[in-house]
């Protein structure tokens, strides 16, 4: 235990002289340079920056400006950020990563010069979100969105169910004519086996312009909107019956780009 | 031709009540006077048409035309030797048809012809006379096998008339010798109507062609006017991709079906030109249905300047042909009756409605009344205009829908479609005299009857039904005789039968 204390009281002791002896008194500082002359002292010409530009002066981040400058009567140039010393002439391209300014110090033996020049940097815009292609084609949008408008027979007039099936229709329409700006939609007029033919391509006509004058007037434009009427030419279902009459008797739309 | 007309009308066109088994009410007033006397002459010397009458089914109004007194001819098979035998069938069985189609003769029946026809005129003896009747027995009727007239006039065969001839081949041509001759004169040289040599090349086609010949020479004795050469014009789907139509053209009898368009798309509703060199019709070849015509002679596309509409169809020629009259949504509204030239520049409006007017059709005759559809009263009707767009007056009584109006060479008597007392959509054919209203019904419900078009000699009518499932062209009377089928493939519609 003895041992142990006289050990500790060594150590102990030998800390603090050995703190004692590391204490310094503070160095005596040096005295300040002279302030650099000015004046000519006749010692030569100083040193004179005839230019020092940065060509583009902003930059977006990984683009590139060039530093050029011209200096006279120079013993050395020195450009910070990295660059070090120059010719008196010259150029440089830079790169940084941030807007940064770049010091110029041109050293003569009559004076010195010194000149700085700022290259901003800009962060680029974000880029665009990828091309929204359409997510769907016309044909698809026209299929799932737009739905086929039904008449009476020999009638053209737009039938209260029709009109519901119109005001979706015109919503839909808009939004794939601001999609795809160069299409057009037809409206097929078409009609049921039981009238003329003859007869039917008019009355195919009626139904596809009604429906276009019903769609205009919800704001679709008018020139993108082509009747043709098929009369009974082309019809969706070959049965005699009343219920592939009544398909038959429709406006249907294609979408054409 | 002209003289069809008091049939059609005598034809016409009388009701009965509805309530039963009425007498038919006398002949028409229309039968007496000159006029009728003229008509009875036709029909006392052609004895084409007999009597008529009217019966009357639960639904309809049902007209029947009795062709009882009808004179018959023998018509024995022609013989032929050398490379003319193989073209021997066609040849009569094309005779055949053609008389037998005419209405105006019947042929008799062949099975009870005599076994030794004659060929030539010197195979021909003089009608022995009968020998004295036994007593107690009727007289014997001299028979010499068939040499004699007496051998045709007399039963079985029973012929007033007796056609004859042989085929050769002369010099690679193929000839035939046709005779006519009546067998009720004793004396051969008196009963001979005609003898005349035809020529043709060797071909199938040839004999067809000598038989039209033939068989029209026969039946310009009876003042028939023979349709050989004629054409009929027709939209068929047969061939293409599903859902095109094009235009063909077929012979009178079906024969030498060929294909006019080949556009992969639908062209239908023709119209001929009346000097036959230009054919004009209706297409959806280039998106919007669209007017094009077609030169008859060089087969290719004319100028024509549709109008800036979203339609221009049912083309028709003014009968000089230096017009065309269509249809045409111009006004951006309504498919309206407009007037231009034939290249399609000075477009004028004719009709003037809110409503559907389609189907122009200028009288043939007068070059002045117009007749068209329209949906202006409701429902589709026949209307008539002049020329000039004045004067507007419906012509169908409004009942049911009526479409397809089809001017008889004579402009005055129609045929049209009708939906009269079927559900829309069952079409049946009718004539009508456009002066006095009066119609008859050629059709009574067997499929779907349309676009009817009259023959050029005006006594027959081509028409599409789909009374056999498909739409086919026919041929027939108007009395609804002497009925045939002439396509048999695909959808055939819109018939146009021209000179």
């Amino acid at each position: 235990m003895k041992q142990r204390t006289i050990a500790t009281l060594i150590v102990v002791g030998g800390l603090a002289l050995f703190a004692a002896g590391c204490k310094k008194k503070p160095p005596v500082s040096a005295p300040p340079p002279p302030p650099p002359v000015t004046g000519t002292t006749g010692r030569g010409p100083a040193a004179v920056i005839d230019s020092f530009t940065a060509e583009p002066s902003t930059i977006v981040r990984g683009e590139s400006s060039t530093l050029r400058w011209s200096v006279s009567n120079a013993t050395e140039v020195t450009i910070d950020n990295g660059i070090g010393t120059v010719p008196a002439t010259g150029s440089r391209q830079v790169n940084p990563a941030q807007t940064a300014t770049y010091r110029m110090t041109a050293k003569g033996s009559g004076g010195d010069a010194i000149a700085a020049v700022t290259v901003a940097v800009t962060t680029p815009p974000p880029p665009p979100p990828p091309k929204a292609a359409p997510s769907a084609s016309l044909e698809e949008r026209m299929r799932t969105a737009v739905q086929d408008v039904f008449f009476d027979y020999d009638r053209s007039e737009v039938r209260e169910d029709g009109r519901a099936t119109l005001q979706r229709n015109a919503d839909a329409i808009k939004a794939i004519f601001n999609d795809f700006p160069s299409a057009v939609i037809s409206l097929e007029g078409h009609c049921d086996e039981r009238g003329s033919a003859e007869y039917n391509l008019g009355l195919g006509d009626r139904r596809s312009t009604s429906v276009r004058e019903f769609l205009v007037q919800l704001g679709v434009p008018e020139p993108r909107l082509k009747p043709i009427s098929y009369g009974k030419e082309r019809p969706f279902c070959t049965e005699s019956t009343e219920r592939c009459w009544q398909e038959n008797r429709r406006v249907h739309f294609v979408g054409v780009q | 031709m002209k003289k069809m007309i008091p049939f059609l009308r005598s034809a016409g066109i009388r009701r009965l009540g509805r309530g039963g088994a009425e007498a038919p009410r006398g002949l028409k007033p229309a039968l007496h006077g000159p006029a009728a006397s003229r008509a009875l002459v036709w029909v006392g010397v052609f004895l084409v048409m007999g009597a008529l009458a009217w019966t009357q089914t639960r639904s309809d109004i049902k007209l029947i035309l009795k062709g009882g007194t009808v004179r018959k001819i023998a018509l024995p098979d022609f013989r032929a030797a050398g490379g003319a035998a193989p073209l021997a069938a066609v040849f009569n069985q094309t005779v055949f048809d053609d008389i037998q189609r005419s209405g105006l003769l019947e042929p008799a029946a062949k099975s009870f012809y005599p076994l030794n026809p004659p060929q030539q005129e010197s195979d021909l003896r003089a009608t022995p006379e009968p020998r004295p009747a036994r007593r107690g027995a009727a007289p014997e009727t001299p028979n010499c096998g068939g040499l004699c007239l007496s051998d045709w006039a007399n039963p079985p065969v029973e012929a007033a008339y007796l056609g004859f001839g042989y085929l050769a081949e002369q010099a690679g041509q193929l000839v035939a010798f046709g005779h006519l001759y009546t067998t009720s004169v004793p004396d051969v040289a008196s009963a001979k109507a005609f003898r005349k040599l035809y020529n043709a090349p060797m071909t199938e086609e040839g004999a067809r062609r000598l038989a039209h010949e033939y068989a029209a020479d026969i039946l310009k004795q009876f003042g028939g006017q023979s349709l050989a050469g004629s054409k009929i014009y027709f939209v068929s789907d047969r061939g293409g991709a599903s859902g095109t139509k094009e235009l063909w053209v077929m012979d009178f009898d079906g024969q030498d079906q060929r294909q006019l368009t080949k556009f992969n798309s639908v062209s239908t509703m023709p119209a001929v030109s009346p000097d036959h060199n230009r054919l004009a019709f209706t297409t959806f070849a280039k998106g919007q249905p669209q007017i094009m015509v077609m030169s008859l002679e060089t087969f290719r596309y004319l100028p024509f300047m549709n109008p800036q509409a979203s339609l221009n169809a049912t083309p028709s020629f003014t009968p000089d042909g230096s017009r065309m009259l269509f249809s045409s949504t111009l006004d951006g509204r309504y498919t309206q009756i407009y007037v231009a030239n034939a290249d399609g520049t000075g477009v004028q409006r004719l009709s003037n409605s809110r409503a559907i007017e389609m189907e122009p059709k200028v009288n043939p005759k007068t070059g002045q009344d117009v007749l068209f559809v329209s949906g202006r009263g409701g429902g589709q009707h026949i209307y008539r205009m002049n020329l000039d767009g004045a004067g507007v007056e419906r012509i169908t009584d409004g009942t049911g829908e009526a479409a397809n109006p089809a001017w008889h060479p004579d402009g005055q008597i129609i045929a049209f479609k009708w939906t009269r007392g079927f559900a829309p959509g069952n079409w049946n054919l009718f004539i009508m005299d456009v002066a006095s209203r009066e119609t008859a019904q050629l059709t009574h419900g067997a499929g779907r009857n349309e676009n009817p078009s009259w023959a050029p000699d005006g006594r027959h009518l081509v028409f599409s039904s789909n009374r056999s499932g498909r739409y086919q062209i026919y041929s027939m009377l108007p009395d609804g005789t002497e009925l045939r089928q002439l396509t048999h493939t695909g959808n055939n519609t819109m018939p146009v039968w021209v000179k």
